[in-house]
This record gives structure tokens, sequence and C-alpha cells, in this order.
């Protein structure tokens, strides 16, 4: 047990170096005059703009509406891209008969609509929700259609023989074999829905982090601009996180950790 | 009599989605939902028209925008292979940077846009860097991730038999962590892409981006309709070509993979 | 015979994580130039470890290895190694032929040269037809083959084999103990094989090392006279080799037990 703790431990404090090294870095350069302080504030007056921030009730307002953007946007492309995923993936004809449409449909850009979510909804939430739910959408459902296809043949042979119902195929047979392939899917979206989220409240001017950022760029506002940069970030680690946590807690019975699909 | 029937699995939804949409738009009135035959007959126009073939919004416009995505990504595949197999190889090196990385990697790509406006403009350097800064996470931490997880008797092999640095790394980190690699530039070309159109959008006077933001300020609908046809189509065309690219480099693991669940 | 391989005083402890591990309490031996030498020991008898010290993957605590009279800090030139985990130890993005070139040109043997070698190598070991074939197309028993085709077409002049066959079947494992002898005979090469198997140790070696449990010492040092053509059925089946079967077995056997010296081994069996 007690192995492997002293390496664990460097890691640890590696990784600590590794932050308080950039964080120095942030705040000597700019000092030196390397890079004009104007562009680039030393780490304190970001701290300080970040601090000033967080105590105004309007970015605590805008911190809700970022998260419920995204955690809606993400919802509906986890159910649509499950629920179709596994309709899709268990019926050997709309497999084939979807395939061309969704290889085709995938990488169409989500920004491409930004004009079109625009005109539909001007600054409302459903124009980000939009360029989220697109792009979020496409990486759950490819992954739940390689899930659903990766159940075992002899399996699913024995799960008919026994006159199984689609139903009880779907819920002792398909999911469990899916869900690594879903919890992928929902760690990818995850992060592509953040990155659209804050993208939209940025160009659309949904109201949000993304927007309070735009502002502080219009009013040169620099110190304030790097502070919701940071916010963005800090926002992306949590994401990933908890994606990560929720991937493992669901998985923890799983024999192999999944990569994700080529 | 299969051949016939897969080119109808192929074409049969587009066209009926296609045909679908033109008939619900056929006798729109609607200013912002024009009819299917109006874009496409503005496609042509919008694109391709002009007093000699350079003076055609596709040379001046979608030609630059392809050119700075082609220049950003690049640098980021290099910067991030060649980073990411160093840092991946180093183990202090790797736990000093992870935290950090992973940081940056958290950050949306969109907006850092502002940020390198203050320092860049908005000039072509501006976009190709907000590109390049974009796409170099994924290619950076998946590189990372894959040299990792090289299989140490593999390591070893390569030591007891005296390959050198650039042989290590052309030889075993390179091929070992491609799977990886691919990965993580599929990831950085999507992100790259937004971040083509973004970058114009926001604060730009040329570029596809600009135009399709301008159509849409000026209402003119199917223009703006055309052009995002238009970047779908890119977004599709560039995605195939990824494909391809990568099809030959991965070839070796899509057949080992099959032997290894055969063989288990 | 002048000595290809010296291990003096070798100690190996395992420091770092938690407590430290002594693997290797002391070890000294030779290997002559062109001799074959397998090491046997009950399991976990730092067989392993004694190998990768050997092949300069792993530095010794104290002690030297000397190979042709230069002390290996590092892999040195002129060895190569076949690991057990062959699926593993063949580069699965490079064909069969690329493989077995591989540290050929990394030593910078010319193209046409590599060409022969390999050829000549893969031709050695009964798979000149699958040259262009995948290592992960193979079966095991060829896989490791092609494993001892690249450590062969290398030209060294130690080749190191770390349990080579403990992976393959039984069928297979009879023909590759063969290859290796063939081989062995044709190239003139010093050879180190570790194994576990007590029969495989007699079988090939000309002499056989027997390890003791950790942390590992020389229990004994075998002579096999078994002369130099070697046959799965008349060598098994001849009385010397059932003799010294016997013996090996009753000493790995009291090595288990933890005897760490052949004097203190209560040998039943006359020897």
């Amino acid at each position: 047990m007690s192995r492997g703790r002293p390496l664990a431990h460097r890691a640890v404090w590696l990784g600590i170096a590794g932050v308080v090294t950039l964080l120095v870095v942030l705040q000597v350069v700019p000092a030196t005059g390397l890079v004009n302080p104007d562009f680039l504030p030393p780490t304190t007056e970001i701290l300080a703009a970040l601090v000033e921030r967080v105590q105004t009730p309007e970015f605590w307002t805008a911190l809700g509406d970022t998260l419920v953007t995204w955690i809606t946007g993400l919802a509906i492309s986890v159910v649509a891209g499950v629920v179709l995923g596994v309709v899709i993936g268990m019926v050997p004809f709309l497999r084939a008969a979807t395939a061309s449409t969704i290889e085709f449909l995938r990488p169409v850009p989500s920004v491409a609509l930004i004009p079109i979510a625009v005109l539909l909804w001007g600054t409302g939430m459903q124009a980000t929700l939009l360029l989220v739910v697109y792009a979020s959408f496409w990486q759950v459902l490819v992954q739940v259609l390689a899930g659903v296809q990766d159940v075992d043949p002899v399996a699913s042979d024995t799960a008919r023989s026994y006159r199984f119902s689609v139903l009880a195929r779907v819920r002792t047979l398909v999911w469990p074999t899916a869900l690594p392939y879903v919890m992928t899917g929902l760690r990818l979206g995850a992060a592509v829905a953040l990155i659209l989220t804050v993208t939209g409240e940025m160009l659309i001017g949904t109201p949000g982090i993304g927007k309070l950022l735009a502002v502080a760029r219009e009013s040169g506002a620099v110190p304030s601009m790097y502070a919701l940069v940071v916010v963005t970030g800090l926002l992306g680690v949590a994401v990933n996180l908890l994606a990560r946590a929720l991937e493992h807690r669901a998985l923890f019975w799983h024999p192999s950790v999944r990569g994700e699909v080529l | 009599m299969s051949v016939v029937r897969s080119v109808l699995y192929a074409v049969g939804l587009p066209l009926l989605l296609l045909a679908a949409w033109w008939v619900a738009t056929a006798d729109s009135q609607s200013p912002f939902n024009p009819p299917l035959s109006e874009i496409l007959a503005t496609f042509g126009p919008t694109w391709f028209s002009g007093d000699t073939f350079a003076d055609t919004r596709f040379v001046q416009d979608i030609l630059p925008s392809l050119g700075r995505l082609l220049v950003g990504y690049s640098v980021a595949l290099v910067v991030g292979i060649g980073l990411g197999v160093l840092i991946g190889a180093v183990r202090p090196l790797r736990e000093f940077a992870e935290p950090v990385l992973e940081f940056f990697r958290a950050i949306p790509p969109p907006v850092m846009v502002p940020v390198l406006m203050l320092f860049l403009g908005v000039g072509t350097s501006m976009r190709v860097f907000v590109i390049a800064t974009g796409a170099l996470w994924p290619i950076l931490l998946n590189t990372v991730e894959g040299v990792r997880g090289l299989d140490p008797v593999l390591k070893d092999t390569a030591r007891a038999f005296r390959l050198g640095r650039w042989g290590r790394f052309r030889r075993l980190m390179l091929p070992g962590a491609s799977p990886q690699i691919v990965t993580g530039a599929r990831q950085a070309l999507s992100i790259a892409i937004i971040l083509m159109v973004i970058s114009e959008m926001f604060a730009a006077k040329d570029g596809l981006g600009f135009s399709v933001v301008q159509f849409q300020r000026s209402f003119a609908i199917p223009e703006m309709w055309s052009g995002v046809i238009m970047l779908g189509l890119l977004g599709v065309l560039l995605s195939f070509v990824f494909r391809i690219a990568t099809g030959a480099v991965l070839a070796w693991y899509h057949g080992y993979l099959q032997a290894q669940r055969g063989g288990a | 015979m002048n000595a290809m391989l010296e291990v003096r005083g070798l100690r190996k402890v395992y420091a770092g994580r938690g407590d430290p591990v002594e693997a290797i309490e002391e070890l000294s031996f030779e290997v002559g130039d062109g001799e074959l030498v397998c090491v046997v020991g009950p399991s976990g008898a730092g067989k392993t470890t004694l190998l990768r010290c050997l092949a300069g993957l792993l530095p010794a605590t104290s002690g030297d290895v000397v190979l042709a009279g230069t002390p290996v800090t590092g892999p040195p030139q002129g060895m190569a190694v076949v690991l057990q985990e062959y699926g593993r130890s063949l580069f699965p993005w490079m064909t069969v032929e690329q493989n077995v070139a591989l540290p050929l040109s990394e030593k910078g043997v010319p193209r046409a040269e590599r060409a022969r070698l390999v050829g000549e190598a893969l031709e050695a070991v009964g798979l000149a037809d699958v040259g262009r074939s995948y290592p992960w197309q193979l079966s095991g028993g060829m896989q490791q083959r092609v494993a001892i085709a690249r450590a062969a077409a290398y030209e060294p002049q130690v080749l190191l084999m770390d349990e080579p066959f403990a992976a393959v079947d039984a069928q297979t494992r009879f023909e590759l103990e063969d290859l290796v002898r063939a081989l062995w005979q044709r190239l003139g090469v010093t050879v180190v094989f570790v194994t576990h198997d007590i029969d495989e140790a007699i079988y090939l070696g000309e002499r056989v090392l027997v390890l003791s449990a950790r942390p590992t010492v020389l229990l004994e040092d075998v002579r096999v006279d078994l002369g130099a053509e070697r046959d799965q059925l008349d060598t098994r089946g001849a009385p010397e080799f059932a003799r010294l079967r016997t013996h090996v077995y009753e000493v790995v056997q009291q090595a288990k037990q933890g005897v760490r010296s052949l004097a203190d081994a209560r040998l039943t069996h006359a020897g």
C-alpha cells in the first residue's frame, strides 16, 4: 500500500511547482518590459480583478447563466444522442440509411449556424443553445452508435433465442455494453458544450461569462478580461474533472478503461 | 446488386431531407427562411462571380481563410507533437507541466481571441496564432498520453538495440503514440475550423466568417444561407481529407486491434 | 577458453519506493566465448533482474558486468536480447522485415547488406515468406521466431534470452529449442538463456547455472555433457539427461525451501 507513495508525492509537488512557476513568470515578465503590461498585466493585477469581480452579483448571475445554458444543452444532447443512438444502432436498416447523413452533418462546424441562430432568436439563450446542442450531440451519438455495435453477437443471439423482448434486450445487453461509450461521449460532449456556450455568449451576446468577457474587451478592462479567461479555464477544469469522475464511477466494474472510438 | 443497394443507402436519406427542405420552403414568404431553390441559385454567384476569377469571393475570402487554417493547424501539429513527445518521455517534466497544461487545455479556445487581439491586432497573424494556440492543446496532451502509455517492453527493446534519440523518436514514440496523436489531431481540426470562423466573425474585414456575418447583418439572407452551406461543405471536405491522410498512418493499428480482440 | 562475459560480485537492490528489496545478493560467473549457458532457478529468483543487468537495461547496485573486456554501463554494442513477451517486443507498426531490419539500420548497415542479413535471418528461422506481414498477423511461435531472427540478423557477440518460450505451446517450444541450438552452432555466438524449465535448460545448455531464491546467489554451476548434436527424442531419453534432470530438480527444490548453498542442500538421489 505504502509503495509508490513517495513518487505520487513527488508528482503533486512538481505539479504545484509548475503552477507556481507559471504564476511567477506571468508576474515578472510584464515588469521586465518584455511584453507591454497594458496587454499582459502582472498576475497580482489579474488576481485583484478576479477578486473584485467575484464580489459583484452580476458575476454570479453570469456564471449561473453559463452553467444553465451548458447543462441544458448537454442534457438535450445526451438524451437525444442516447435515444437515437440506441434506436439507430439496433436497427440495421436505420444504421445503413443514416450513416452517410451522420458522416456528412457531423463535421459541419457548429459556429456556421451562428447567423441562423441570431436571426431566429436574437440574443436569447436558445440561440446559444442551438450551437451547444449541435456541437455536442454528434459526440454523444457517434459514441453510442459505436457502443451498440460492440454488443457481443453471441450474447445477442442468446438473448434472441430466449425470446427476450426488445426492452429487455436494451436493458440487459445493449445498455451495459454501450455504457462505457456513453460515458466517453458525455465527457467529450461536456467539454465541447462548454466551448460553444462561452463562444455563443461572446459572439451572440447571450447572457453569461462569455458576454462579460466581450464587454470587458470593449471597455478595455484588460485585467478583468484575463480574470474572466481564468474563470472559463477553471470552469473547464471543473467540467473535465467532473466528467472523468463520473466516467470512472460508472465504470468501476468495467474490466478495461476504454479509449475513444477511432 | 449490393453496389446499387449501398449507393441507395448512402444517398437515400440526404436526398429525402433535401427534398423535404425544398418542398417545405418552396412557397416560403419568411425573409429568414428563403426557398431552397433561391439559396441554391445564390450559391454560385455569391462565391464564384467577379470580373476575373481572382476577384471572386472564393479567391478573396475562402482561400485566405483556408490558408490561415492550414498554417495555424500545421504549427499546432509540429509544436504539439514535438513538445508532447518530449513531455511524455521525461517523467519529471511531465509531472511538472501536467496541471498547467490541463488548465490551458480547459480554457475554451475562443476566449483567447480577444486576448490575442490585444497583442496582434486583427490581422492575419492574430488569426493564425489563434488557430495554432487553440488547436495545440488536444494534440499536445494526447501525444503526452500516447508516449506515456508506450509498452515498457517496446521501450526496453529499443534501448537494448541501441536506438539513438532520433531513432527512438521516429521509430518508437511517433508511431507508438500515433493512435492518440490522430485522436488529438481530429479534435484539434474541429477546434481549428471553429476558430477560423470565429476569429473572422469577431473582428476582421475579410474572410469566410466575416462574409457570413456581413450577409446576416445586411439581411442578405439567401447569401447568408449559402455561406452557412459553404462552411458546412468545407467542414465535410476537411474531415474527408483528414480521414484519407490518417487512414494510411493507422492501417497497422486497426489490424492490430482486431488481432488483439480475436486473440484474447 | 576466453571469457566473453564476466559477472563479478553483482548485487542488485531495488530502492526508492518503500522498503528496499534485495533481488540479487551476490553473483559471480563467467561465460566463455561461444558458450551456451542456461540459467534456472525457482520463480522469483531474480532471473529477469540478472538478465536485465547483463543487458545494460538495469544498473547494478554494485559489482561489474564485463562484456569482451569492456564494463557494461548501458546497453552495449554487440549484444542482442530476446524477451519473453514476444507479442510486445515486436513493433506492431512495422512489418516483419522492418522489425528485423530496424536494429541494423540504427547500426548504420548499408541498405543492400541489410536486405541480405534480413533475408538470411528470416530464412534461418523458417519465415522467409512472411516478411511483409505484420507481427500481429502471425501465431505466437512465429512471432518469437521473428524476435530471434531480429537478434540473429544483428550479428551479436552475445545473445541474451529471457524465458523466450514460456508463453508458447509445447510442440512449438521443441521446435524453437532446436532452432536456438542450430543458430548457436551456425553463428558461433555466446548465448545466455534464462528459463524456469529445468528440462529445457539441460537440453539446450553446455552449462546450467542454478540460482537460489531471493536474494539470489549462485547455488551450482552444472556442466552438461550431452554432446554437440542433440535430439528431442534421443537426448531427452539418455540416462545422463535423466541424471542431470534429477539432480538439478532436487537443487531447485532445495532452493525453493530457502537453501542458500550447495553444502546445505540435502540431496536424496545419488547424483
